[in-house]
C-alpha cells in the first residue's frame, strides 16, 4: 500500500476531517511503517552479516539465542540499552549527542525515496536522486561533527580521513549517473525505473554500473575502504568516544546503509521491479536486493583493507577517468546510435574490458620478483 | 495548479518523514536516557572514567594535534569537481530532447567543458595533487 492509496483510504474512511489533517495523519503513520519496517529488516541484517561472515572465516557466529541465533539482535538491543553511557569530561556535549540522531536520521530518510511500484510519493519527485545524494553527502558532515565534539586526537584523525575519503568518491559516484540520467531522460527514479523495463541499464552501461558499486561502497565506509574506523590504527576512528546507546546508533545506521545502497543500485542498474510480470515487483525488488546485498557482503570478507594512499589514488586517477569516459560514451552513443541497445551493449563491454586491461598494467601492483635469498653473517656462526 | 498541489503533497510528505527520521534515533536515546532515571542502567562516572581516552595511559594531548596539508587539496579537487557535477546533470536530463532541436552541437559543447576539465586533472595529477605522498 503507498502513500496515496493510504490517503485516499482514510479520506474515504473519516470524510468529516479536514483535508490537512487527514494528510497529516496518513503520512505520519506511513512514515513510521516504513521506519519499523527498515529497523526490522536491519535487524535481521546484522544476524546475516555476522553468520555469513562468520561462515567465511571458518567459524560458528552467533547460535545461542533462539533457533540459529536469530534471537542475537534482541539481545544486543537490550545489552546496549543497559550499557553505561559516557560522555567524556572534555567533550562539547550538545554536538556529540546530535551527531548520531543526524546519522541515523539520514539513513532513514534515504530509504523513503525507493520507488516499489508506480505511485511512489517520494521517488516520483522530479530532483529524487539529486535529492539522495545530496543526503548521503551530509555523512560526511555527521562523522566530522562526532570526531570534532569527542576532542579525541584518534577520532579527530579518523573523522578527518573519512571525510577526505567520502568527499573524494562522491565525485565519481555521481559522475557515474551521469549515463542512467542520460538514457532515461529524467531525474526522478520513478522514470528510470521505467525506462529499464526492456533492458536494464547494467548490461547498456557497465563501466558506469562497475563504477558506481565500487564508490558506493567506499561511502559506506565498509571493508576494504574501512579507512575510517582502522581499528588496529585508529582505536575506532570517531567513535572512539562513543558508548552505550549512542553507539548503537551508529552501529545501526552502519548496518543500514548495505542494504540501502543494495536497494538504489537495484534501482539504477538492475531495473527495479520490473521483471517477467508472472512473478510479482515486490518479490523482484527483494530478490534483487537481496543479491546485491550479498555481492557486498562478499566484498567485506574476502578483501584486505587498502591503504589510505592507495584508497585516494583509486578514487582520483581510477574512478574517476572511468566515470567520465562512461558519461562520453553513452552520451555519444545517444546522438549517433539511437536506441540500438544490442550495438551499445556490444561496444561498452568490449571498453569497459580494454579499460580494466589497462588501468591493472598502468597503475596495477608490479609484478612480484623473488630475489635469490642472501644468506645472513649470523646463519652458521654455530656450525664452526 | 494541478503540478504545485502535487510538489507541495511530496515535500509536505517528505517533512513528514523527516520528523519521524529524527524522532526515532532522538527516542532511542531517551529511552536509554529514561532507564537511567529509573534506575535500571548503571550510571557511575568516576573522574578517570570521563578522561578523554588514550589508549590505557594518562590523556596527554588534545585535539588539536595538527593534521595533514594534503586534505587541503583533495577537498579543493573536490570543490571543482562537484560544481562540475552540478553542470552536468541538467545537460544530461535533457540530451535527448536538445539532441532533436540544436543537433550535435549539445554534444560537442559539453565535450568541451568536460575536456577543460580533464586539463586541469591531469595538471593536478602532474602537480602531485592527488598524490598521498
Amino acid at each position: 500500500m503507498s502513500f496515496n492509496q493510504l490517503y485516499i483510504f482514510v479520506g474515504d474512511l473519516l470524510p468529516f476531517l479536514p483535508d490537512q489533517i487527514v494528510f497529516i495523519f496518513s503520512g505520519l503513520s506511513m512514515a513510521i511503517t516504513i521506519c519499523t519496517f527498515i529497523l526490522g529488516i536491519g535487524a535481521i541484517y546484522t544476524w546475516f552479516e555476522r553468520r555469513v561472515l562468520a561462515k567465511f572465516q571458518s567459524r560458528v557466529g552467533p547460535n545461542r539465542w533462539g533457533p540459529f541465533g536469530l534471537l542475537q539482535p534482541i539481545a544486543d538491543a537490550i545489552k546496549l540499552i543497559l550499557k553505561e553511557d559516557i560522555i567524556p569530561r572534555a567533550a562539547d556535549k550538545s554536538v556529540f549527542i546530535v551527531a548520531p540522531i543526524i546519522f541515523l536520521a539520514t539513513t532513514l530518510l534515504v530509504y523513503s525515496f525507493i520507488p516499489i511500484g508506480d505511485d511512489s510519493q517520494l521517488g516520483g519527485l522530479n530532483v529524487a536522486l539529486l535529492f539522495v545524494l545530496g543526503i548521503t553527502s551530509i555523512n560526511a558532515l555527521t562523522v566530522f561533527m562526532a570526531g570534532w565534539a569527542s576532542k579525541n586526537k584518534y577520532a579527530i584523525l579518523g573523522s578527518i580521513r573519512a571525510v577526505a575519503m567520502l568527499i573524494s568518491y562522491e565525485v565519481p559516484m555521481a559522475v557515474s549517473l551521469m549515463g542512467v540520467v542520460m538514457l532515461s531522460e529524467s531525474l526522478s527514479l520513478v522514470d528510470i525505473v521505467n525506462s529499464q523495463s526492456s533492458m536494464p541499464f547494467i548490461l547498456i552501461q557497465p563501466l558506469g554500473a562497475l563504477t558506481f558499486l565500487i564508490a558506493a561502497i567506499a561511502e559506506m565506509s565498509r571493508a576494504p575502504f574501512d579507512m575510517v574506523e582502522a581499528e588496529s590504527e585508529l582505536i575506532g576512528g570517531y567513535q572512539t568516544e562513543y558508548a552505550g546507546m549512542k553507539f548503537a546508533v551508529f552501529q545501526l545506521s552502519e548496518f543500514l546503509t548495505p542494504i540501502f545502497t543494495a536497494a538504489f543500485f537495484t534501482v539504477l542498474f538492475l531495473g527495479g521491479d520490473s521483471g517477467f510480470s508472472f512473478i510479482p515487483g515486490i518479490i523482484w525488488f527483494a530478490s534483487k536486493t537481496f543479491l546485491v546485498t550479498s555481492i557486498l557482503l562478499w566484498f567485506r570478507a574476502t578483501w584486505p583493507r587498502l591503504r589510505i594512499d592507495q584508497i585516494m589514488g583509486f578514487a582520483w586517477k581510477v574512478l574517476m577517468p572511468a566515470a567520465i569516459l562512461n558519461t562520453l560514451l553513452v552520451g555519444l552513443e545517444i546522438v549517433f546510435l539511437n536506441e540500438n541497445y544490442l550495438f551499445q551493449i556490444l561496444i561498452n563491454s568490449i571498453v569497459v574490458c580494454i579499460f580494466i586491461y589497462l588501468i591493472a598494467n598502468i597503475l596495477g601492483q608490479k609484478k612480484l620478483i623473488l630475489r635469490n635469498p642472501v644468506p645472513s653473517e649470523l646463519a652458521n656462526m654455530d656450525a664452526n | 495548479m494541478e503540478e504545485y498541489s502535487i510538489y507541495f503533497e511530496r515535500y509536505g510528505y517528505f517533512s513528514l518523514f523527516l520528523i519521524v527520521a529524527l524522532l526515532v534515533p532522538s527516542g532511542m536515546l531517551i529511552a536509554s536516557s529514561a532507564l537511567k532515571f529509573l534506575g535500571l542502567r548503571k550510571s557511575n562516572p568516576t573522574k578517570i572514567k570521563l578522561d578523554t581516552y588514550e589508549a590505557g595511559i594518562k590523556t596527554f594531548s588534545s585535539r588539536w594535534s595538527g593534521f595533514n596539508f594534503r586534505y587541503y587539496t583533495f577537498a579543493m579537487m573536490f570543490l571543482i569537481f562537484d560544481v562540475e557535477v552540478i553542470f552536468l546533470f541538467p545537460w544530461a536530463a535533457s540530451l535527448v530532447r536538445l539532441n532533436n532541436e540544436f543537433s550535435e552541437a549539445v554534444l560537442i559543447e559539453m565535450f568541451v567543458f568536460i575536456g577543460v576539465l580533464i586539463l586541469g586533472w591531469f595538471l593536478a595529477w602532474k602537480q602531485k595533487a592527488i598524490e598521498w605522498e
